[in-house]
């Protein structure tokens, strides 16, 4: 099927990540481990592109390289024409909800990032963000208090807090059940079209790749490298029930090779 | 558990130990196993003539310092060597082969480099709670989840902010259980030490109840106050693990 590029869509003004000829190999016990493979991709300013593979291909990897935390083997990333060298926090990797600070409270996780705010700037911000992703009433709470969900809600708001440009998210929903994963699903798309962030997730998830992304990088089992771009025209709210939804998730699932019948 | 049984139940066994044990005793004719009351009332004897205050006071002093100097080298260094694995690397086999040696098999070369007295005994605390806090610290910043420094990273800490807003949190709930235990060595070590090294404490108290006329219910009173004051330093550790901060490192909560 042919990518198509509807009018409807605002058209990504510029490309702010660059992801050029990215290859990259571990040693494991003395042998080479081919992990990606020449992978290249653009994201454009205010996109939200899904990173869709399945475990253990690679797209973590490919997601921490991106994030900073690991140099590639060869190729580059480069962001808004600067290559990237480390980690940075105007590109916040949202891990899954292990990443929050257990021994913060929520009010203190969220300003983890605002060290350098004037006080009154950081508890506005605290303030905006705890209601944002709809913690108030739990300022107060110590990560073990809260549910997956809630811990998640907190990472993402920790991360928002800082005005970054990007998110990289890292199956952020997975440890989730599925009941609340679509609720934050939504939250999710509520935060990313508030704030528009240029938002990069990986995830093994079809259906969620295809409900939240405008664009879904489709990769091959390791080493990885780009099987198909499909672009999602369909505009937000979603109908998961449509025939465009339904279409367009067939096609992955075939480009995957899974007939899709259990 | 109902809190008054939880409290009734340990009391009562007690009880019915000090009974028996009364029971045995005035069953045994030889009377150098004191029995209970002769403890109550060697405590009394003690309390009296002042040994009581000064050996307790002694055998606390030589943990206080020894154990402080441990916390003060062994923490920073076993912090140091967890952060920084080629320095973990080189030392960790020497830390490894040191660390079954008894602080006891220590007392010969303690005296002979200070003597028979409290530095002795202090510097022989000092070895049974530097390597277990030093291996403790090193295995804690081992353990931090590798998250949370990435976090810590991308929020674009320095190495120092680092190591204060993430690392010393996230090792505080494994360090404060190392530190109740390491206490608990300490004040293992400090009664053996006293029976050799110095000639006052609880440890010298009991060798010398012995040695002077087998004044065992001056012994069992040592043990006795050696028990609870044991107990009162664990409680007082124990304390520290229920701050709001920490109590994520703990399972029971």
């Amino acid at each position: 099927m042919a990518e198509i590029a509807l009018p409807w869509k605002v058209t990504n003004t510029r490309t702010r990540l660059k992801i050029e000829h990215l290859s990259m190999s571990f040693r494991d016990n003395g042998r080479a481990v081919d992990v990606l493979d020449d992978v290249s991709l653009d994201v454009g300013e205010g996109e939200f592109v899904c990173i869709l593979g399945p475990s253990g291909c690679g797209k973590s990897t490919l997601l921490n390289i991106v994030g900073g935390f690991i140099p590639p083997t060869k190729g580059r990333v480069s962001i808004d024409g600067e290559t990237v060298r480390g980690p940075d926090p105007r590109r916040i990797f949202v891990f899954q909800e292990r990443g929050v600070f257990p021994w913060l409270d929520v009010e203190d996780n969220i300003g983890f990032g605002l060290s350098r705010l004037s006080r009154q700037e950081k508890s506005r911000r605290i303030d905006y963000y705890v209601r944002l992703v709809g913690l108030s009433g739990f300022e107060h709470a110590y990560p073990q208090e809260l549910s997956g969900g809630m811990k998640q809600r907190l990472e993402v708001a920790r991360a928002l807090a800082v005005n970054p440009d990007m998110l990289f998210l890292d199956e952020p929903f997975g440890a989730l059940d599925s009941i609340t994963r679509l609720v934050m699903r939504g939250e999710l798309l509520r935060i990313w079209e508030a704030e528009r962030k240029t938002i990069l997730f990986v995830t093994h998830d079809i259906e969620e790749s295809v409900q939240l992304a405008d664009r879904v990088v489709v990769m091959s089992t390791r080493p990885a490298e780009i099987r198909r771009i499909v672009e999602i025209d369909i505009p937000h709210p979603r109908d998961i029930s449509s025939r465009r939804y339904l279409q367009l998730r067939d096609s992955i699932f075939e480009e995957i090779g899974l007939a899709h019948k259990v | 558990m109902v809190g008054k049984l939880k409290r009734a139940l340990p009391v009562s066994f007690i009880a019915i130990l000090i009974a028996l044990w009364q029971l045995g005793v005035s069953r045994e004719t030889t009377h150098i196993i004191p029995g209970p009351w002769a403890v109550v009332l060697g405590i009394v004897e003690l309390g009296r003539n002042g040994l009581l205050l000064k050996y307790v006071v002694a055998s606390l002093f030589r943990v206080t310092w020894g154990f402080l100097s441990a916390v003060v080298f062994g923490i920073p260094l076993g912090l140091f060597l967890g952060w920084n694995h080629r320095a973990g690397t080189a030392l960790n086999p020497l830390i490894q082969v040191l660390r079954p040696i008894s602080p006891l098999a220590w007392i010969p070369i303690a005296i002979l480099w200070f003597g028979v007295g409290d530095l002795s005994a202090t510097f022989l605390i000092f070895l049974a709670s530097f390597l277990p806090l030093t291996v403790n610290a090193m295995n804690a910043v081992h353990s931090i989840d590798p998250v949370h420094l990435n976090a810590g990273r991308n929020f674009g800490l320095s190495q120092p902010q680092l190591v204060y807003r993430v690392l010393y949190p996230a090792v505080m709930p494994q360090l404060i259980v190392a530190l109740r235990i390491t206490l608990g060595i300490s004040w293992l070590v400090v009664v053996a030490a006293e029976m050799i090294a110095v000639n006052s404490g609880l440890g010298f108290l009991i060798i010398d109840a012995r040695n002077a006329g087998n004044r065992y219910d001056l012994v069992v009173a040592a043990m006795a106050l050696i028990g609870l004051i044991g107990l009162l330093l664990d409680t007082v550790m124990r304390r520290f693990e229920t701050m709001r901060s920490v109590r994520w490192g703990f399972r029971s909560d």
